[in-house]
């Protein structure tokens, strides 16, 4: 092979404005091999997590990502709530399911917007973006907050949805579904999206496995995983749904697995507030006195796949351990299957189509200098050494 | 193929290399083995049995260092968790990444954060603190002040 050029995109984004740095080595137009760089913007949340509270954790969890902010909070309490052998009352399960969908249908749309403006499609952008503004309006109403909805806790929930505000998330839901039939028939039947998206960033069953995939990537390569069908939890158990897959494993079943999804979030919601009315008034959240030392392991499917969380306890009120794995750690090491070989203009929709969250994936120690105990880092630091490590980083490419 | 086959099999194949079974609940169930037989067991688990594997937990603790590698039998829920003890003084244990990849990022965060190393990596170079990072400090040990 001839001489390759080296095409960065990073150390920011340029779209997606999150800390990743890629490498494209390419040779003409084609890709020939792909390099990731992380550990730009560090936060150490693991570490963190060991000096905090069992209630403040949650807190800090939520905090791992902006956009699936409740899927980690709802891992860590399946891990609490299995280490402290507790169930909490179906009420807390629904209104837990109910969250989980309505970021769900968020997250998507989020996305679908995205791979839209990825491709140059802005109408799509403009349009997924719109209809996504009253989901979060939505979440307004019941929790308070936009985003980082701060709903859990060990043994429940920390707010009640009354029956006042369900007809209005009723009433979303038909109108989401409305506007889920426009966008799926603007990608599903749009020429244009087609040839760009269709045989493009392919990842076969044997790349799934290989790579431990999980999620939307997973599911459209007909790798019919769903950790809430597999080790059901919250409310899905109680309600019907079906696992949305396809076969093809490129963008364009990426985009059909989430577009399909949204319905399915919908139905799960409308049945789970169908629940809520049955369940009249029950507590929403039990009193837990005590963690005792153990190991608990608990997952949650964020929109983007399996969130795991690890506890380790030792009977005090902090975790001793806490091992955290966002499901883009698994899905962006696929990069080097469906990037390779593609021209470059189709590796940045085949980046995209992971949905990658970079966020979940950036996690560092807070340093301390060993011999004055002092902290390594102040803002003043932090921002020279991110000055001095992009000018490194310029220095490497240019 | 049921939980208790799993496990029986499992016992029929590596009986001599499991130190421990820790039956947490239906759908969770920790076995500890002996480190020198972790690339067969990984091995047996994610080729005849069909684990995905998740991710690997590391720890420092007073009996050393320990790696729970977290396995998933998706069709019945189960997480399984493979235990080892490692070495106080020189920590290391077979590399799992030539068999799947997606073992490869998670060792060579383990690798940089606890010191942990795995012989036969492909690639042990730092994950996420290349460049700003003292060689030889491992922030997740417990010494680590």
């Amino acid at each position: 092979m001839g001489r390759k050029t080296l095409i960065p995109i990073g150390p920011y984004h340029p779209l997606q404005e999150e800390p990743e740095l890629f490498k494209l080595y390419c040779d003409g137009e084609i890709v020939r091999d792909i390099k990731w760089e992380t550990g730009y913007n560090h936060r150490g949340i693991e570490k963190l997590s060991e000096s905090k509270s069992f209630d403040q954790v949650f807190f800090l969890v939520e905090r791992i990502c902006g956009i699936c902010s409740t899927s980690h909070p709802f891992a860590f309490a399946n891990a609490m709530e299995e280490i402290a052998g507790i169930e909490v009352t179906d009420r807390a399960k629904y209104i837990r399911s109910i969250i989980g969908e309505l970021e769900r249908i968020h997250s998507h749309l989020l996305w679908v917007g995205l791979a839209g403006h990825f491709l140059g499609y802005n109408t799509v952008f403009m349009w997924a973006w719109k209809y996504r503004e009253p989901i979060l309006d939505l979440f307004e109403m019941i929790t308070g907050n936009r985003n980082s909805y701060a709903m859990f806790r060990i043994g429940g929930v920390r707010r009640d949805i009354e029956e006042d505000k369900i007809p209005e998330i009723e009433k979303a839901m038909g109108d989401i579904r409305r506007k889920t039939d426009l966008l799926t028939g603007a990608v599903m039947d749009d020429p244009v999206i087609h040839a760009r998206t269709k045989g493009v960033g392919i990842l076969t069953k044997q790349d799934i496995i290989d790579f431990a995939a999980v999620g939307p990537t997973a599911r459209a390569s007909g790798v019919a995983i769903d950790v809430r069908k597999d080790d059901p939890y919250a409310a899905y158990p109680l309600v019907d749904w079906k696992v949305i897959t396809a076969e093809a494993g490129d963008v364009f079943a990426k985009a059909e697995v989430r577009l399909l999804e949204m319905y399915e979030s919908a139905s799960i919601i409308d049945q789970c507030l169908k629940g809520l009315r049955k369940t009249g008034r029950q507590d929403i959240s039990l009193k837990v006195k005590e963690i005792p030392a153990g190991m608990g392991t608990g997952r949650a499917e964020a929109p983007r796949g399996e969130v795991f969380h690890c506890v380790f306890t030792d009977g005090s009120n902090s975790p001793a351990r806490h091992k955290i794995r966002a499901p883009s750690y698994v899905n962006i090491a696929t990069f080097k299957k469906s990037c390779v070989g593609q021209t470059i203009a189709d590796a940045t929709i085949s980046l995209a189509a992971v949905d990658p969250c970079y966020c979940c994936t950036e996690r560092m120690a807070v340093a301390y200098d060993i011999s004055t105990g002092e902290k390594m880092m102040n803002a003043r630091q932090l921002i020279e050494l991110s000055n001095r490590r992009t000018a490194e980083i310029k220095e490497k490419i240019i | 193929m049921s939980r208790m086959t799993i496990i029986e099999e499992f016992r029929k194949e590596h009986g001599r290399d499991i130190l421990e079974v820790t039956e947490i609940s239906h759908k969770r169930m920790t076995i500890s083995v002996e480190p020198e037989a972790i690339l067969k067991i990984a091995e047996y688990l994610f080729k005849n049995a069909g684990l995905r594997f998740i991710i690997a937990s590391a720890l420092h603790t007073r009996k050393g260092f320990e790696i729970h590698y977290h396995f998933s039998k998706d069709e019945i829920g189960l997480i399984l968790n493979i235990h080892v003890i490692l070495d106080r003084e020189n920590p290391q244990i077979e590399s799992l990444s030539n068999m799947f990849s997606a073992s490869e990022w998670i060792e060579r965060e383990m690798h940089e954060l606890f010191g942990i190393n795995f012989l036969n990596h492909p690639n042990q170079e730092k994950l996420i603190s290349d460049g700003n990072w003292a060689e030889g400090v491992y922030p997740y040990r417990k010494e680590f002040k």
